[in-house]
């Protein structure tokens, strides 16, 4: 989150909404540690990242649909749970990820 | 500025330690959010006041800790992300000696706030510790009395038991996450006697880790400064596990 304000402020200075992706759980080998964030502004902005990769293009698209609706959600991704958002990640773990709306 | 981000980013900014704990599963729609304080303090709400009174106590053990993670109320059927925001943890280093300014080079990288305590003006100097966040030229207990938490990591590495010992039993006092002394299993030993005579009990005595570093065959200053900064990550790190 630390490094993340900076991008945060100028953000809202812009007037623009922001949206927060946190990983909340990993199940097996996962590249990125509980409490990792990516933003996405309503502007199209995006910093930080929730996985080595895998799940950030999905992930963005939620954002952009949080922002719209207001609702937050929880997400799933694994290999096993394919059918969620049809990508899978690549190191074999499972993340849950909760997107809301900055407020 | 939003409401709750703002009071966040203050307190990130300030270095002030800070919890959320968000709704993430319910019945009704998740993402209510609480903001809890170290003293037990919160702002927010979660709807049920029971609920927030669990997760306010909760939330205050994990803080301490600097712990984030998922915690489930099964008998409420909701969970709840409790997110830690917390300062670097401080490694204090008891001995301005050639490991501590190995050690201290290493820690910053793995992201510690480190502190050199010497009573010996010749060894505890900036020319010495360039990069160290605090020096403090003063016994080793006055240095540390009141100033471990639930986070602190201590490495003892005078060799001086009249350095040494001091620093030993506040660290054992408080609730310092690592404590490690260097020194040979006799040096450890005869420690550890001087340590009873003082009061302490085998079970505290335990917490002290001790020869210290992990067993990687470290020779050098440098070397050993590595085994003791992988022995302390790996005691952060213990019962911390991505399994739920």
């Amino acid at each position: 989150m630390e490094d993340l304000l900076d991008e945060i402020d100028t953000w809202l200075a812009r007037g623009e909404r922001v949206a927060v992706a946190t990983v909340v759980k990993t199940m097996g080998s996962s590249p990125r540690l509980v409490g990792s964030k990516m933003i996405v502004s309503s502007a199209g902005g995006m910093a930080g990242s929730v996985s080595g990769g895998c799940v950030e293009g999905a992930i963005f698209t939620a954002c952009q649909e949080v922002l719209a609706s207001g609702e937050s959600r929880l997400l799933h991704f694994g290999v096993a749970d394919e059918a969620a958002w049809e990508v899978g990640l690549a190191c074999g773990g499972e993340i849950a990820i909760f997107v809301e709306p900055l407020r | 500025m939003s409401a709750q981000y703002a009071i966040i980013r203050a307190a990130i900014r300030a270095g002030l330690p800070i919890a959320t704990a968000t709704l993430i599963r319910t019945g009704g729609p998740p993402g209510a959010k609480l903001l809890v304080f170290p003293d037990g303090r919160s702002e927010g709400a979660l709807g049920d006041p029971d609920l927030v009174r669990r997760v306010v106590a909760d939330a205050r053990d994990l803080l301490a800790q600097g712990a984030t993670r998922v915690v489930e109320y099964a008998d409420l059927g909701v969970a709840v992300f409790v997110e830690s925001f917390v300062p670097p943890p401080t490694l204090f280093m008891v001995g301005g000696v050639h490991i501590s300014i190995a050690l201290g080079t290493l820690a910053k990288v793995v992201g510690f706030r480190t502190v050199v305590v010497d009573a010996r003006s010749t060894f505890a100097t900036a020319a010495r510790f360039p990069h160290a966040d605090e020096l403090v030229l003063a016994w080793p207990d006055e240095a540390l009395q009141g100033r471990l938490d639930a986070r602190s990591c201590v490495a003892v590495l005078t060799h001086d038991p009249k350095l040494d010992d001091p620093a030993l039993r506040v660290a054992l006092a408080s609730p310092a996450r690592y404590i490690g002394a260097l020194g040979s299993p006799r040096t450890h030993a005869k420690r550890l006697e001087r340590l009873r005579g003082a009061g302490f009990s085998a079970t505290q005595l335990a917490r002290i880790h001790a020869p210290i570093g992990l067993p990687i065959g470290a020779k050098t200053p440098q070397e050993i400064a590595l085994s003791i900064l992988a022995e302390v990550v790996s005691v952060q790190r213990k019962g911390e596990s991505s399994e739920p």
